[in-house]
């Protein structure tokens, strides 16, 4: 819960007292007016008859027309003869006298007066109008007593009959303190809620969801049924965040954002922080989604998920259910790593002060702490302005200093008690932690020593808000105490035992995987799981099934074997039987003539794919592959590599840029169409045209000349 | 209220000058990209079908000649106009945009043996058989006038060609001998002679314009400067050369259309070997010229078909040829390199495009861009067998088919009488003459 929903129970709760209350200061009473309104109308009807009977205002003459048993000769009809006509109404004076008319014009003042509605403003009740009212007002307030609400409530007056003068001090003065903070946390509220700086709500925001979350743990461990509901709610609204594209900076704004990313900071930050909150929506809680090696995870699913009670039942039961037993171990795993936190939190309970620690980086935590320094020094700095509307908001105090001061040295002299205590509670617990348990005692002590003492802090003081709140309904705090108490021990005995199970686990683990586990569980995740490994068993084994014939590997390699066998060149046997020897039916060449004869082929090159067990590579000849191959290295390449690599490089534009593209396929002469093409001149390729023509050709087309040609040239210069 | 606002980012869009690129939005990765190799090789493949599919030279025929077309010669100025001389005497000048006969004009009496225009373009040269040069206007005559030529020459000998030089007022004929005119006189400036022989053809250099070559019945080719009096050298080869060209764009090569059914490449620095020899006509060569970059030259040949040689390449790399082109007497390549023009026995003039497939009129910037990107692939998967096939395959007449396959029987016998020869004398007595070697009998200075 908030702090601003803490301050709105209070508010409710304030306010409903303040109705109770408020018929009793109001000086009219609703069974006087009843009265007064009855009385009035039997006069109204007295002061009728009576007048009646002068001439003037003549009754009209009843007529009959039937028989009737009364006849008066009087003409007196006999309505209204109910009521009697009763002597001391007669005896009354017959008009109404002034004293009446007074009433009446009381009466008519408190009509027309606006009519005072309920529940009645703050303001209103709370303003001083005559001086009578105001030293009343003060009087009251020195004494620190409340306006409107009775010092005390049934309830509170019984259970100070109960205790002890002393006790009865203390607890009174706890009381005050907690109205003291009521309105102060009204206060605060309000002015919190007039602030606009976007970051002090971002901050806050994520504070509250931390705060959930803890909630949520604490709730799981009191109230598993809840906690799975919750549980549900999360995955609800994990599966809406997956459907929807909200925060996956697929939006207009967030293309906007990407837009401007690449020149704005903040724009980036944005972006990151969109990403980051949909990666934190639709991230899988841990239940079902971990394997089952990380151990630590799906204790804590089991942790999450399955309630106490069914561990409970099965510590008791302690049956040979594996799933169970895991859980178990879990169990003590959890209460290894948790212990510290599962251990504080009735103390937290206890100590108003004592609250769950935070991260000591948190930044928010430091960032309220900076909004809230800001604002206790502006607070400072205009003291007498601020009374004005803090004092409207509280009205039991005067003046909020005062109160503020007192509060103080209230609430740290309540700190050192409670540490005490604490420390009490928490060395008593230990000692019983190590009668009962003593593998987890180690771990478990130095934690709990460790526990900061606080700062007042913004939390600090919300935390106070909830104790009073609880204070006010409450249940004895003992019986809370003492049960969850009780519950932890629940929890601890069974951990060494645990822990000997869990080293079997191990082996029932690797059986799982070898064969099904027959037990179905009532956890919904790992019943989840389990159907997911029976379906991808059953596939497998269907897979099988339908490929139970064929032994792919296996006929592959015979295949291989062959091809091998195939490739390797066959010796040649020119043994010819009957020559130099015996020949016939059923006689063989001897061995000596058939080495003789047999020409072994020399072996060939090895295989391309010797050392490719997986690869058979044909190395025979494709003649349809042949036929778009070239057969001759053609003319101007020396070397096939050449030629290759001319194939390879591709030059269309799939593969090259434009300009590539355009390089690579400009030929080689371009002709404009309906242009002239003169002969070429000397001019045009740099040289003047000489008289010895002969040199200036040989010059200009140094390319052409081959080496053949420049010897003819020589000898034909020589010549 | 909801504000609906257009957001976008400048960075997918934006130039950062105006001079940079569209961006193309696309990925290089090679990984994504794979196959590179069978895909170019498949595109290269349909390239190839594709430009089989589409390879129709022939544009058009220009007939009106009423005998053989003898000589051809192109505009220096304007790529319309091409001019011919016939074996009645006739010239006729064409248009070929239309694709019409603008002037006729009966030139000589007998053949006319050779047409060239003059350098400016304003007048044109022709020689016949009844021994005179004449100088004719380009434009026609005026209403009223007579059709005239400028000048007659009349000479002593039978003139068999001429040529024009390539910048000055001076122009060559050859018949018994070489004559170098000036233009403004009646006799020549002066006359060379190497032999006895008719000399077929005179071609000056278009680069170094005081060369000429020409070639003679008695089986030579000889060059000649302009500045001496005495020719420079001459190549005697097996058999006669029909006619020369030079390359325009490299001055001391050029190549000889032979009877022997061959084209010889010469470098004239080094002429007892040709550069290159260029064989697959099965009749004499009649004519050859050079497609004007230099790359490429066209050989018209008697066999009724042209083809079309790479200057590096000893085998045509197209052959051109209709049902009713009878024995090709000239050829002549455009002066903007796209056109070929050849001329006839059964006297029409044929016009053809130097590259069979190609589209005429404008490319769009795609278009051309495909088409140099398939040209690209065909040269480089031209060495592939498949590729190779497709892109080789012509369909012949059947007369030139048989011919080449009795050719090659011949040509395999005689190397393999060389072989066995070869393998049947005494070592080192026999040599193995190379092709280019074999058909150059002599070098003289």
């Amino acid at each position: 819960m908030s702090a601003a929903g803490v301050a709105e129970s209070l508010l409710a709760l304030s306010q409903q007292e303040e109705l109770e209350d408020l018929p009793k200061d109001y000086p009219l009473s609703p069974s006087e007016d009843e009265g007064d309104i009855d009385g009035e109308r039997k006069h109204q009807k007295l002061l009728e008859a009576i007048s009646s009977l002068d001439g003037k205002n003549r009754w009209k003459l009843a007529e009959r027309s039937e028989a009737s048993l009364k006849v008066s000769e009087f003409n007196v009809t006999s309505e209204g003869s109910g009521e009697k006509l009763v002597l001391s109404d007669l005896l009354g004076p017959v008009k109404t006298s002034s004293s009446l008319a007074a009433v009446k014009k009381q009466l008519n003042r408190v009509k027309s007066k606006k009519t005072v509605e309920l529940p009645l403003n703050k303001e209103e009740v709370e303003r001083a109008r005559t001086p009578l009212e105001q030293e009343v007002f003060n009087l009251l307030h020195k004494n620190k007593q409340p306006v409107t609400d009775p010092l005390l409530t049934p309830v509170e007056k019984a259970s100070l009959k109960a205790m002890s003068l002393e006790e009865a001090k203390m607890r009174r003065a706890e009381l005050q303190r907690a109205r003291a903070l009521q309105s102060y946390y009204e206060a605060r509220a309000r002015r919190e809620k007039k602030i606009k700086s976007k970051k002090y709500r971002k901050v806050l925001k994520k504070g509250k969801a931390k705060k959930a979350l803890k909630e949520f743990e604490k709730l799981q461990k009191e109230n598993p049924t809840a906690a799975l509901e919750e549980l549900e709610k999360i995955e609800k609204a994990r599966m809406m965040e997956r459907m929807s594209l909200k925060h996956q900076n697929s939006g207009k704004w967030a293309k906007s954002k990407a837009i401007m990313a690449k020149y704005d900071l903040e724009a980036r930050q944005a972006m990151q922080e969109q990403l980051a909150r949909n990666k934190e929506l639709t991230q899988k809680l841990q239940a079902a989604s971990e394997s089952e090696e990380e151990e630590g995870d799906v204790e804590e699913e089991g942790e999450l998920l399955v309630p106490d009670a069914v561990n409970e039942i099965q510590m008791d039961a302690d049956g040979p259910n594996p799933w169970m037993l895991r859980n178990h171990s879990s169990g003590t795993k959890e209460a290894k790593i948790q212990d510290p936190e599962q251990l504080p939190e009735p103390v937290a309970h206890e100590t108003p002060e004592s609250e769950e620690e935070e991260r000591p980086g948190a930044e928010e935590e430091i960032l309220l702490n900076e909004f809230k320094e800001r604002r206790s020094l502006r607070k400072k700095a205009k003291l007498n302005q601020d009374t004005k509307p803090v004092s409207g908001q509280e009205p039991k105090d005067s003046s909020s200093q005062e109160v503020l001061s007192e509060l103080r040295a209230l609430s740290q002299k309540l700190n050192k008690e409670n540490q005490s205590g604490k420390q009490k509670v928490s060395s008593a617990r230990t000692v019983r932690a190590v009668q009962r348990e003593d593998p987890t005692e180690e771990e478990e002590e130095p934690l709990l020593l460790q526990r900061p003492e606080r700062a007042q802090t913004v939390e600090d003081l919300e935390e106070l808000g909830k104790e009073g709140c609880f204070q006010n309904k409450e249940v004895p705090r003992s019986v809370l105490e003492g049960q969850q108490l009780e519950r932890n021990p629940n929890n601890h005995p069974g951990a060494p035992k645990e822990k000997k199970k869990k080293e079997q686990m191990i082996d029932l683990q690797n059986l799982l995987t070898t064969k099904s586990p027959s037990v179905k569980s009532l956890a919904v995740p790992m019943t989840i799981e389990e159907l997911e490994d029976e379906e991808e068993r059953d596939q497998k084994r269907m897979i099988k099934e339908a490929f139970a014939g064929d032994d792919v590997i296996r006929d592959f390699l015979k295949e291989k074997r062959e091809a091998v066998e195939a490739s390797k060149p066959k010796d040649v046997d020119l043994t010819l039987p009957g020559w130099g020897e015996w020949g016939g039916v059923g006689l063989k060449p001897s061995a000596k003539k058939r080495r003789r004869f047999l020409i072994k082929t020399p072996e060939g090159p090895p295989r391309k794919d010797k050392n490719l067990p997986n690869v058979i590579i044909n190395e025979k000849r494709n003649v349809h592959a042949a036929a778009h191959q070239v057969r001759v290295l053609p003319y101007p390449f020396t070397h096939h590599q050449q030629f290759e690599r001319t194939i390879q490089t591709p030059i269309g534009s799939t593969w090259n840029t434009q300009r590539a593209f355009q390089k690579l396929t400009t030929p080689k002469v371009v002709t404009k169409p309906g242009h002239i093409i003169k002969p070429i001149k000397a001019e045009d390729v740099g040289y003047r045209s000489s008289s010895r023509s002969d040199l200036s050709v040989v010059q200009r087309n140094p390319k052409q000349l081959t080496v053949r040609h420049k010897k003819q040239l020589k000898k034909n210069s020589v010549d | 209220m909801k504000v609906k606002m257009l957001s976008r980012n400048p960075d997918n869009y934006v130039r950062e000058t105006k001079l940079d690129l569209q961006r193309v939005p696309r990925n290089y990765d090679p990984t994504l990209h794979p196959f590179e190799v069978p895909r170019e090789y498949v595109r290269a493949l349909n390239a190839t079908k594709l430009e089989r599919v589409f390879a129709k030279p022939f544009l058009a025929s220009l007939d009106g000649h009423r005998d053989g077309v003898n000589c051809l010669a192109k505009h220096p100025k304007s790529l319309a106009t091409v001019l011919s001389g016939a074996c009645d005497g006739e010239v006729r000048i064409w248009n070929l945009t239309k694709r019409k006969c603008i002037r006729t004009i009966q030139a000589h009496e007998g053949f006319v043996r050779g047409i060239c225009t003059r350098f400016c373009g304003t007048s044109f040269f022709t020689v016949g058989d009844d021994k005179t040069v004449k100088q004719w206007k380009m434009d026609g005559p005026g209403y009223g006038e007579e059709e005239e030529p400028l000048h007659t020459i009349l000479g002593k000998t039978v003139y068999t060609g001429i040529d024009h030089h390539w910048k000055e007022a001076v122009f060559a004929t050859c018949g018994q001998q070489v004559d170098i005119w000036d233009e403004q006189r009646t006799s020549p400036i002066c006359s060379m002679t190497w032999g006895f022989d008719s000399i077929s053809s005179v071609k000056f250099n278009p680069i170094e314009t005081f060369l000429l070559g020409s070639c003679a019945s008695d089986r030579n080719i000889v060059l000649y400067d302009m500045r001496q009096a005495t020719p420079l050298k001459k190549v005697i080869l097996d058999m006669r050369t029909n006619t020369i060209c030079w390359n325009p764009m490299e001055a001391f090569i050029f190549t000889a259309a032979n009877e022997d059914y061959n084209l010889y490449t010469f470098d004239m620095r080094a002429l007892d070997t040709p550069v290159m020899v260029h064989m697959d006509h099965v009749s004499a060569v009649l004519d050859v010229d050079y497609s004007p970059t230099g790359k490429e030259f066209v050989s018209a040949s008697f066999d009724k078909s042209i083809r079309i040689f790479p200057v590096d390449k000893s085998r045509s790399r197209e052959v051109y040829h209709t049902k009713r082109m009878q024995h090709v007497i000239c050829v002549k390549w455009t002066s903007d390199s796209k056109y070929i023009m050849c001329g006839s026995d059964e006297m029409n003039i044929r016009l053809w495009k130097a590259n069979a497939s190609e589209k005429l009129g404008v490319l769009t910037s795609r278009e051309k861009a495909a088409k140099d990107y398939n040209q690209k692939l065909k040269e480089k998967f031209q060495h592939h067998p498949h590729i190779k096939r497709i892109a080789r395959h012509r369909h012949l007449p059947k007369s030139i088919y048989s011919q080449i396959q009795e050719q090659c029987i011949m040509k395999e016998a005689r190397r393999r009488k060389e072989v066995n020869r070869l393998k049947h004398s005494k070592p080192g007595s026999v040599s193995i003459v190379s092709e280019k070697k074999k058909h150059i009998v002599a070098v003289v200075k």
